[in-house]
């Protein structure tokens, strides 16, 4: 059975292969253009993760008509367009249906070619690992919908929600890399669990290294912790061995289920500085060197103060 | 005789049971806070909102998954 990539690829000829994926949920934030741009964003970034171009993008939207006041969808797709143009896609259709919940995402279509396909599974031992985007955003929207988010959490996990991941990308092609996934709902510590599952080759993870939202730390200190990180946790704690004396926070928050958050690359160790030096130069700020591949332990993650 | 406060947040998902949690032991400050709770995430959120604000917690399971944790301070 072949590995689960971030996109569908299907090759057309030698020299051109199309990309698909879909994601849809439920706002996260009260704002519905943002909440929108949000949506697009994650949705878009599967094709991102894989090297690909967004061409075209289809709306599905669960809308309850009853109840809701029209304008509030229009919003929402507006903030999705807006990212939609920001990709230099374009949005040929949708479909949407009633729901009792708003739900809206994006259905997306991009080119790649097929020998430039970047996979989850590939990287080689001394490769960097390069997290492009702070982590957090479980932890913020959980205290954004109990209402004790600060304004600064709030607006930092927001900024970074709507960023694309198009230009972490475009650079990480450009320098070149030899793995790539974005971190979404398993949190930092799942998805870099499928960079190495059943290969001969183990991470370390540098937790003082990875960048971290501001208000996060308070905020799970508060209980503000959704359950999607406790069952990251459960779900692959066997693959990770934390250093002792990490602290709870610092073991937690590599598990916080993220919403369009950034990609995380893998790139050869002579390229990793000018990568990262790009990436800044590009305005990827937050970006970092969070660990690296290793021979052993294979199979394992192990992470460092 | 100290006050105990009895929260449940039993059907409830998070964030509602840490927040409920939060608002008693602030009301009461100091004394003995009863929360029930029947999810894993609501039982990890309630006990480190509790040890974080300097409370003792005591985690009594039920077999059904549900569970009475005792905040005393």
């Amino acid at each position: 059975m072949e590995r689960i990539q971030d996109c569908g690829v299907y090759r057309l000829s030698d020299d051109l292969a199309i990309v698909q994926t879909v994601d849809f949920f439920t706002p996260i934030v009260d704002d519905p253009y943002l909440f929108g741009q949000i949506a697009a964003a994650n949705s878009l970034s599967d094709v991102y993760a894989v090297g690909g171009k967004p061409l075209t993008v289809m709306n599905i939207v669960c809308f309850p008509s009853q109840s809701m006041d029209i304008d509030i969808l229009r919003q929402v797709l507006l903030g999705g367009l807006a990212k939609v143009c920001e990709a230099g896609a374009v949005l040929v259709g949708g479909h949407s249906v009633d729901d009792r919940e708003l739900k809206y995402g994006l259905a997306v279509t991009g080119l790649i070619h097929p020998q430039k396909v970047l996979r989850k599974e590939t990287a080689r031992p001394a490769d960097k690992l390069i997290l492009t985007k702070p982590l957090g955003t479980g932890i913020i929207s959980t205290a954004i919908k109990a209402g004790v988010a600060t304004e600064e959490a709030t607006t930092r996990a927001v900024a970074s929600m709507v960023t694309l991941n198009r230009v972490s990308s475009e650079v990480m092609q450009e320098i070149g890399a030899s793995a790539c996934t974005d971190v979404t709902g398993f949190g930092l510590l799942g998805h870099a669990a499928e960079m190495i599952e059943n290969t001969d080759r183990g991470i370390i993870i540098r937790a003082g290294a990875v960048p971290v939202l501001p208000g996060a730390e308070d905020l799970a200190a508060m209980g503000m912790v959704p359950g999607g990180l406790y069952r990251n946790r459960d779900f692959r704690s066997a693959m990770v061995e934390f250093a002792p004396g990490l602290s709870q926070f610092r073991q937690d928050i590599l598990f916080d289920p993220q919403t369009s958050g950034g990609l995380l690359i893998a790139v050869a160790p002579e390229k990793a500085k000018g990568m990262l030096s790009a990436l800044h130069a590009s305005g990827v700020k937050e970006a970092a060197i969070v660990g690296e591949i290793v021979k052993s332990p294979a199979g394992k993650i192990v992470v460092e103060p | 005789m100290t006050e105990v406060i009895t929260v449940d947040a039993r059907g409830l998902s998070c964030p509602q049971p840490a927040m409920m949690t939060r608002q008693a032991l602030q009301k009461l400050g100091k004394g003995t806070v009863e929360v029930l709770v029947d999810s894993p995430t609501a039982k990890e959120n309630v006990t480190r909102l509790a040890k974080n604000a300097g409370w003792t917690v005591t985690v009594e399971d039920s077999p059904d998954g549900s569970a009475r944790i005792v905040l005393r301070k």
